[in-house]
């Protein structure tokens, strides 16, 4: 089982996402002129503000060489995490619906949350502890999820919304307190919180950001038997 | 020798031009004397900028050489871009704290911005990956200023969105309002940076023949004199001078962080060097000094914004995220393509001679000529005339208090005065965890800890109450640096060196000599008995305007190392049935404290008389019991006193505590060849609740462990962890009872409303 992180200038937290993935699998960084995703089962898009961000969140990263191959990757089938600069780029790119809007309070924030596993059956939450909310940081400027009214009710009605933020933890506004949202086939998703940021005790303040590697190793590793 | 080419044809620059350039009239001769002529437009401004205050340290050299700079960690000492210490498993830890000052006093954004990137650019320099952001920011009152409130609330978002956006956190940092600000705000960055050993890199330019390669961001016409007009000099108009504050890119600065590093892992340097003040002159010529070489530019090679730049503009702008580097011919193209991996420009601007010259060259004609050692090191220092001021040198400040009052009632009103209220409104705009090393993030400890790849932490603390230096420059410093000591403490951290950033006003009116010298000596002091050498640092003076002088505020930063990450201090209580104890030869005072000055009390003329050795004692005991599992909580004494310090581990721990404080009804221990206890102010319960003083912390942990500590230093026995409140009796008397939710709210209100 091996991730492939993409890495672009401007990209903050692709190495915490190579050393969160490579606690359950293999993983490599993929440099962004790279077309070749070296034969990564699982796709992360990481962190940060990709080529500065100075356009609109992501809007930029989406059309780099390596993102054409993680956009064909993700309409074959395979397993494409989008966290918070990624997320961005994933909507940006048309794999998941909706957008994300600067935050309602128009600041960066930086803050533990506390998420509710909406869909449980997904490649991205298989392996999350059922009935219990997860303790994960979130930090972003640009992290209001937006989806129109017909969006939201088709995502709603398909389970595609993943994650939630718990009652009161919605600092940045967004819509129906969505934190995470998958596509349609299940094979994508994004979300404003950093798992990658809790799968240690000593420097993340929780592990529970360590089921969404390990749903995705499953996932794959389902997949493949 | 002859002149340059260009001096024929144009008008030389006159002793008018080099006086409004911020020169003197003799250091505008001994110019010409070391040029053997009048300098051109081009040299004059050269000579300007490393002549300057900022560039050339003349009114703080002296002073500064008394500082202790070696110890048995220190790897670099002061002299280079940054200073590195030892931080085991053959890493070095490279840190560096400098000012942002008066850019951030004319635009805050931007001069804080650019503040963080130029520090972090000093970091990746001496090739070591920026891994911590710390601040130290001083603005006048925000209840009574809007201009305070516009400071803070740029300055806080300029940190912000340079730091969140290199990918660096910003793990700590301090923030203190007082009226002498008002005008003259205080932007401190510090950064922390890791490199392996083996990977340091020196700025001296080496071997005749190699070439200078510019890289990173174009040259544009912003930041001109900076150095000379901007930071050397008091403030006056601020928006003159607007144009010459720079603006950042953080977008930039991480392609050329990234830039570097792989330069320096792939062997391709000789020398790198930042471009920060007085831009490509100060950068190439202290390359040049340091190497004892001489270093010929081409300005038609430097890559520019405006087509028609003159020739000093190019050699002055402070354009920001630059680097200068030094290679070998054969290994420019895979620089060059390095660089190009990264999207940063990269052009060879100039080649290493062994003349001891600094050319400036233009189609191989020369427009400037000058001696390296006279540009960089012949600068004249100049001694100050400190006098110590016959008459207070500051107001009172503005009464909010009333001169007495409950206890319970002082205490909520400090816990929500801007200088104690919850920094969460600042540091919820700082991207605090990425990198993954942060193990106690803001307000969970005293410092901020780092694990490194071994199993061991670095700890990292900021520190400077420039009210307690304006009443004793000396004590006052002692206490700042003592205080940085004890917040390592209290995470289990032994200093490993020390960086300070001197902000005073202007030292040649003899108050403001007084009071640098003084805090000098005491910060030499401090570093001496905590063995925490001084490996670098940054002056800033001239910080006055129409109202007057700032206070003086040293900002120390204190890098330190715990053996275990995994049993770094926090400094909220974690157990209930814990006891707690203040430890340490803690006396408190009511002199300089944050309740004599919500009072409106004007300054004492000096502190009470610090026992730094008994302090240094008691820092190191506390420090053992925190490495050794022994404590739960430790979290040092300071402003609003032993009060302020129990409601916040309640409030940071959620967990409530019951307290008695008093002579006979504490339990005292003591080393046995002390004396029993050490000043405890009697009948005044003011000054024992919220007094303040150094060398206390406070502990909780199981009552054995805190028995213990006696062994080496005070330990009065306090009360227990547990429950929903904080009760405090005085002398027999219940004082304070109030619920955790309370003073957490009042707490956490304090700053949040001036970020609405």
């Amino acid at each position: 089982m091996k991730f492939g992180v993409l890495q672009f200038p401007g990209s903050c937290d692709e190495v915490d996402a190579l050393e969160a993935a490579r606690l359950v699998g293999d993983a490599e960084l993929i440099w962004h002129r790279d077309r070749d995703l070296q034969g990564a089962d699982a796709i992360i898009v990481p962190g940060g503000f990709s080529y500065g961000d100075y356009l609109r969140a992501g809007a930029i990263a989406r059309f780099s060489e390596a993102m054409e191959s993680v956009i064909a990757f993700a309409r074959d089938g395979g397993p494409v995490l989008g966290i918070c600069n990624g997320f961005q780029v994933l909507c940006e790119a048309h794999l998941l619906p909706g957008a994300l809007l600067p935050n309602i309070n128009l600041r960066f924030t930086s803050r533990q949350v506390r998420l509710e596993v909406s869909n449980a059956e997904t490649a991205f939450t298989s392996a999350c502890p059922a009935g219990r909310t997860l303790s994960i940081p979130a930090k972003h400027s640009w992290g209001r999820y937006h989806a129109g009214e017909q969006t939201l009710a088709a995502i709603e009605d398909a389970g595609q919304v993943v994650l939630r933020y718990a009652p009161g933890e919605n600092f940045n506004g967004s819509v129906a307190d969505i934190a995470g949202v998958c596509n349609e086939a299940g094979n994508v998703m994004g979300l404003m919180p950093h798992p990658e940021h809790a799968v240690s005790e000593l420097t993340g303040g929780s592990t529970d950001g360590l089921c969404i590697f390990e749903s995705m190793r499953l996932a794959v590793q389902g997949a493949a038997v | 020798m002859s002149a340059p080419a260009e001096a024929e044809t144009e008008t030389l620059p006159t002793l008018q031009d080099a006086l409004a350039l911020g020169l003197t009239q003799r250091e505008y001769e001994l110019i010409c004397e070391k040029q053997g002529r009048a300098p051109n437009q081009v040299e004059l401004a050269m000579y300007s900028l490393l002549w300057s205050e900022h560039c050339a340290y003349k009114h703080s050299k002296k002073l500064l050489r008394t500082l202790p700079t070696e110890g048995e960690h220190v790897v670099m000492g002061p002299g280079e871009n940054a200073g590195a210490v030892d931080a085991g498993s053959g890493l070095v830890c490279a840190f560096k704290v400098e000012s942002h000052n008066h850019p951030s006093a004319v635009e805050p954004f931007q001069g804080a911005a650019t503040g963080v990137g130029g520090i972090l650019r000093d970091i990746f320099a001496i090739g070591a990956r920026p891994v911590a952001v710390l601040d130290s920011l001083r603005f006048g009152e925000p209840g009574e200023s809007a201009r305070a409130r516009y400071l803070l609330d740029g300055a806080v978002a300029g940190i912000g969105h340079y730091g969140n956006s290199v990918g660096v956190p910003t793990v700590g940092g301090e923030v203190y309002f007082e009226a002498p600000y008002e005008q003259n705000c205080l932007i401190n960055a510090m950064a922390l940076g890791l490199a392996p050993r083996e990977q340091l890199v020196r700025s001296a330019a080496a071997g005749v023949g190699n070439v200078l390669v510019l890289f990173g961001a174009s040259t544009g016409r912003d930041g001109i004199g900076g150095a000379s007009v901007l930071a050397s000099a008091e403030l006056g108009e601020d928006d003159d001078k607007r144009p010459t504050v720079q603006v950042g890119d953080p977008f930039e600065e991480s392609k050329l962080l990234e830039c570097s590093l792989e330069l320096l892992e792939l062997g391709l340097l000789v020398a790198l060097q930042d471009l920060g003040a007085a831009g490509l002159t100060s950068s190439a010529s202290e390359m040049a000094s340091k190497g004892g070489v001489g270093i010929d530019i081409d300005i038609d090679a430097v890559p520019l914004r405006e087509a028609d730049m003159e020739p000093f503009e190019v050699m002055v702008s402070e354009s920001q995220e630059r680097m200068l580097c030094v290679v070998e011919p054969r290994n420019l193209d895979a620089v060059l393509a390095v660089c190009e991996k990264w999207e940063v420009g990269g052009a060879a601007i100039g080649t290493v001679t062994d003349t001891a010259r600094m050319r400036v060259l233009r189609d191989g004609e020369v427009l400037g000529d000058m001696p390296v050692p006279a540009l960089v090191d012949e600068c004249p220092l100049y001694d100050l005339q400190p006098a110590k001021p016959a008459q207070p040198l500051y107001e009172p400040p503005a009464a909010v208090l009333e001169p007495s009052g409950a206890p319970q009632k002082t205490l909520f009103a400090l816990l929500s005065s801007p200088n104690l209220a919850s920094r969460r409104p600042l540091y919820e705009q700082y991207d605090s965890i990425v990198g993954s090393r942060t193990v106690r993030r803001p307000e969970q400890a005293d410092a901020a800890v780092l694990a490194l790849p071994d199993g061991s932490a670095l700890a990292v603390s900021i520190d400077g109450n420039g009210r307690r230096v304006a009443a004793d420059p000396r004590r006052g410093t002692i206490a700042a640096t003592l205080e940085c000591a004890a917040n390592l403490a209290c995470v289990g951290a032994e200093p490993l060196g020390t960086t300070n950033n001197l902000n005073f006003g202007n030292p040649e009116k003899p108050h403001i000599a007084w009071q640098l010298t003084e805090s000098v000596a005491g910060l030499g002091e401090a570093c001496r008995a905590l063995r925490a050498p001084i490996v670098g640092g940054n002056v800033s003076l001239y910080n006055e305007g129409a109202t007057g002088p700032i206070y003086p505020t040293p900002v120390i930063g204190m890098v330190g190392r715990l053996p275990d990450a995994r049993r770094a201090g926090r400094l909220g209580f974690v157990s209930p049935g814990d006891a707690i104890a203040l430890v340490g030869p803690f006396a408190p005072s009511q002199a300089a404290s944050e309740l004599a000055k919500l009072r409106g009390h004007q300054l004492p003329d000096g502190l009470p008389e610090i026992d730094l050795d008994a302090s240094v004692e008691a820092l190191a005991s506390v420090r053992d019991a925190v490495r050794s599992g022994a404590l739960s909580s430790a979290h040092d004494v300071a402003e609003g006193g032993v009060a302020v310090a129990l409601a916040e581990c309640a409030i940071a721990g959620r967990l409530g505590a019951d307290v008695t404080l008093g002579e006979g009804h504490w339990e005292a221990l003591g080393p046995d060849d002390g004396p029993g206890d050490p000043g405890w102010p009697e009948g005044t319960p003011d000054a024992a609740l919220f007094g303040e003083g150094v060398g206390g912390i406070l502990v909780s942990g199981p009552e054995s462990g805190l028995r213990a500590l006696a062994a080496r230093t005070h330990v009065r026995l306090l009360g227990r962890v547990g429950g929903e409140r904080l009760r405090v009796s005085l002398d027999g008397h219940e004082v304070i009872d109030a619920g955790l939710g309370e003073l957490a709210a009042v707490h956490a209100e304090g700053l949040a409303g001036w970020f609405a």
